[in-house]
């Protein structure tokens, strides 16, 4: 050890004030106490000081004028929010340096073979570029659960709406009880049929702009021998009208498919008129039944509520590992283009497999480096807090939550409780510490 | 001579405050005459106000500094964050002169701390120009501490007008009848209701507004400070009525849609054309948030939240309340000010406003709309302040938790009346108890 490295790694020089006898020397600490003033001062300032009055204030009350020792620990780990918290955070912790780390290496190893390598590495990396802030709101929109508006359901609704095609009338509804059944089943009119009867099956609930174009005014079809005749129609004008009657200003709703059936077997299938009608003719005698299959309900996909409280941490995840995942594979990238390459050779002049190769010599060799993403990722993840804030819509904060934003919240968010939030900030505090420990004690270890 | 170099010496250094005292100094006649410029200082001030409400507010400003020259009032735009800010500088020992503030329940947590400072010196030009409700709203620990300036009604209906002209339906005035019409409207193929649920305090407005009507301004207020239960028969019978709007296929998305819909949307989901939902239940702050072009009359219209069992006209307003930290003169005057007809009027003209005072007339509001909503709140008999940011932060204005986050659960599903009233009253109770 040079006397340098005593000067960057040892106390301060006021700990042990040298000798007076010896000039020099002193001459030589005070420009080295001059020097490292400021950067004490800041640290008392802006770090010191805080940490210290933020243990102190944990041990307040809300108004912060009576001691109460520990109870705001006790309020930390008794109500089941702050406990939702800790547990998600337990979440991340598992979850994500994990996946950044490994996804990180799998991309650095093969940015190292493919050809556009430099446009996928930017591409991977640039969203470390842009603020978590905006991410949140980017993805918030991304996740929304209506597929018009939301870029992941759309995608799902994609492969969704080919496998089962929306019907032509998703939003309709029986305007009576006369037809049973429901939209996810098809409706069946009630009332048995006989060859000259007239079957009604009026609908509600469809939009003015969800009309089929060139639509007619509904007519009562005038009833046939041998046939069974209906209309179907929109049965609703300004007002509401009557229910189950046909009236004026109410329009047909063309191109609906409507089965008759006999004995629960379909019999013949029709597609109404532009007037809403529809006849069934050269039927024998007997019972019949009218009504309008399933399939012209069938409802657009949904989507998925990625922002829900069931959904809402795994969406908080795959957001937040998308920002990281560049800088794994930056850092990792770095690691390997530094790896002499003479190892590999001879590992791979011995007949290793490229597998045994990446995994026996590659991995081994990276692994300081892992260990740096590692780390970096657990601190990142244990102070996690602006994109849960902003993606997560408020009615899911509570299945959200993290300690970090718990501890914004109950400081902040309304309950201005500032003595539990500095024991949360305390306990993320000592949560973080062993991490750090670790992270300087590798540091030491590198110099 | 002296008189003539002092005013010479005014126009060199163009320094108000000293001519101030050496003209007060020199002649004591001057300063009986000008007594308002004789008042000096500079007041700091933080409020929620930001863009064009802050210059709203520097237009009140200018109308006091016409009566005052010598106060100079300086307006820090914090935004919504205020709360935030003012506590921690409370904390640190320094907080702004004045403030303004949405949030009795904050005003209280000052008043029980001993930030603030009465406001008792405004009661005689208070009392000439509001009801003795708004005294009340100012109120705390029995002492007049507050002035709600800027008032808002909570108790307005927005709807799309081209949905209700295609249903045929008119605005309603009874809940039955507001029912009624939502079932037309469904029929007609327009989804009636589109509900803000992701933001929490959307639900509570709705709840207060049905419970203000049902139960009566009394036990609204018993409710308010907790003195009944929120397991109580009248609050059951409020969360069912409640229930009769958060139907699944009543609201655009669903619920599901619903819970994850932020105020802002649900608003353009009806100010659009063609709209997703026909009614947004909320106050008369809606128009500014839209953000799809829509004109109001022809795409849009209001109406006073409808009666519940045959109720009077009650109006349920949030606001912002001006609070002093200090007493000078200089903020005695401009907290007197703004008590005056004078002061609502430099800012009611400038649209987005509503005041309780009555000396102010209806017709400086800028259009019909404005008009109706806002004299509905110096009107009205019954005006209460919003339930909710009226009690512990945690329990009625913490995103998520408390009140707020109890309603999105009943939101999620309606039909638990019991449990929601439950952990309502378990979670106010420990509200209650930790903000003592």
């Amino acid at each position: 050890m040079g006397s340098g490295a005593s000067i960057t790694a040892e106390p301060p020089p006021q700990a042990a004030p040298p000798p007076a006898h010896e000039p020099g020397r002193l001459a030589r600490y005070g420009v080295g106490a001059i020097f490292l003033l400021p950067a004490f001062v800041l640290l008392g300032v802006w770090i010191a000081y805080p940490t210290v009055y933020t243990i102190v204030r944990s041990l307040f009350s809300q108004s912060g004028s009576h001691f109460v020792g520990l109870d705001n620990y006790k309020t930390l780990f008794t109500t089941s929010t702050l406990l939702t918290a800790i547990e998600n955070n337990a979440i991340w912790v598992g979850v994500v340096p994990a996946v950044v780390t490994a996804l990180g290496l799998i991309f650095a190893v093969l940015t190292e073979r493919v050809p556009w390598a430099v446009a996928f590495k930017t591409a991977v990396f640039l969203p470390m570029a842009i603020s978590a802030f905006a991410t949140g709101i980017t993805w918030r929109i991304m996740y929304l659960q209506d597929p018009h508006l939301g870029a992941v359901n759309a995608l799902g609704r994609v492969f969704v709406d080919a496998v089962q095609t929306p019907g032509v009338l998703p939003s309709a509804l029986p305007s009576t009880q006369t037809l049973s059944g429901s939209p996810e089943t098809g409706l069946v009119l009630k009332t048995p049929l006989h060859p000259g009867g007239v079957a009604l099956l009026g609908l509600t609930a469809i939009a003015p702009q969800d009309m089929p174009p060139g639509v007619k005014p509904a007519v009562r079809p005038a009833p046939r021998p041998d046939a069974i005749t209906g209309v179907v129609w929109r049965d609703f004008k300004p007002g509401g009208g009557v229910p189950g009657k046909v009236e004026q200003g109410e329009e047909g709703l063309p191109g609906v498919k409507v089965s008759l059936q006999q004995n629960g077997k379909t019999v013949k299938t029709t597609t109404s008129r532009a007037d809403g009608t529809f006849t069934f003719s050269g039927l024998k005698p007997g019972t019949y039944r009218a009504g309008i299959s399933k399939a012209t309900f069938n409802k657009p996909w949904g989507g998925l509520s990625w922002l829900g409280t069931k959904l809402i941490t795994p969406s908080l995840i795959i957001a937040y590992i998308w920002i990281w995942a560049g800088f794994a594979m930056v850092v990792i990238g770095a690691g390997l283009s530094a790896m002499p390459r003479d190892v590999l050779e001879a590992a791979r002049t011995d007949g290793g497999t490229e597998w045994q190769v990446f995994r026996r010599v590659t991995v081994p060799l990276l692994r300081p480096v892992l260990t740096v993403v590692l780390v970096t990722m657990f601190i990142n993840v244990l102070k996690v807090f602006d994109l849960v804030i902003t993606l997560a819509p408020g009615s899911s904060q509570n299945a959200a939550s993290v300690i970090a934003l718990a501890m914004w919240r109950y400081s902040f968010g309304g309950v201005n409780d500032f003595g539990v939030g500095s024991a949360i900030a305390v306990f993320l505090f000592l949560l973080v510490i062993p991490v750090l420990a670790l992270n300087i004690r590798n540091f030491r270890r590198e110099v | 001579m002296k008189r003539r170099y002092v005013a010479g010496s005014l126009a060199v250094l163009g320094a108000a405050a000293l001519a101030a005292v050496a003209v007060s100094a020199s002649t004591a006649g001057v300063k009986k005459a000008q007594g308002a410029s004789a008042v000096s200082g500079s007041i700091t001030f933080d409020g929620v106000w930001t863009g064009a409400e802050a210059k709203s507010f520097a237009a009140v400003i200018k109308a006091f500094n016409q009566k005052f020259p010598n106060v100079k009032v300086n307006y820090k735009p914090v935004g919504d964050n205020l709360p935030t800010v003012v506590s921690t500088a409370v904390a640190g020992g320094r907080p702004p002169d004045m403030a303004d503030i949405a949030q009795p329940g904050l005003i209280q947590q000052f008043v029980t701390k001993g930030a603030l400072k009465p406001i008792t010196y405004a009661r005689g030009v208070m009392a000439r120009n509001f009801a003795p409700s708004w005294l009340k709203l100012g109120t705390f620990d029995g002492k007049l501490y507050g002035l709600v300036f800027k008032a808002s009604n909570k108790s307005t209906v927005w709807y799309n007008a081209h949905a209700f002209k295609n249903a045929g339906v008119k605005p309603p005035k009874t809940w039955p009848q507001f029912i009624k019409a939502a079932a037309t409207i469904k029929a007609s193929g327009v989804t009636p209701f589109s509900i803000g649920g992701a933001d929490g305090w959307t639900l509570t407005d709705l709840f207060e507004n049905i419970y203000l009507r049902q139960a009566g301004a009394a036990k609204y207020g018993q409710l308010t400070a907790h003195k009944i239960k929120w397991t109580d028969a009248s609050v059951a019978k409020a969360l069912k009525t409640m229930a009769q709007v958060l139907r699944s296929d009543s609201m655009v998305g669903g619920t599901s849609g619903a819970v994850q819909t932020d105020f802002p949307t649900s608003v353009n989901n009806v100010f659009q054309n063609p709209p997703k939902g026909a009614i947004v239940i909320e106050g008369d702050f809606v128009p500014g948030v839209a953000t799809v072009k829509a004109k109001a009359g022809t795409d849009y219209g209001e109406f006073p939240f409808p009666t519940v069992g045959g109720s009077g006209p009650a109006v349920e307003i949030g606001g912002d309340t001006i609070v002093a930290f200090r007493d000078t003169p200089a903020i005695r005057a401009f907290v007197q000010f703004l008590a005056t007809p004078q002061a609502a009027a430099a800012w009611a003209k400038r649209g987005g406003f509503a005041t309780g005072n009555k000396h102010m007339s209806p017709s400086v509001y800028p259009d019909p709309i404005t008009r109706a909503t806002a004299s509905a709140v110096s009107k009205a008999k019954n005006v209460v302040f919003d339930m909710s940011d009226q009690q512990p932060g945690s329990f009625g204005a913490t995103v998520g938790q408390g009140e707020w986050g109890l309603f999105q659960t009943f939101l999620r599903n309606p039909s638990n009346v019991k449990g929601v009233q439950k952990q309502l009253e378990s979670a106010a109770t420990k509200a209650y108890k930790k903000g003592k």
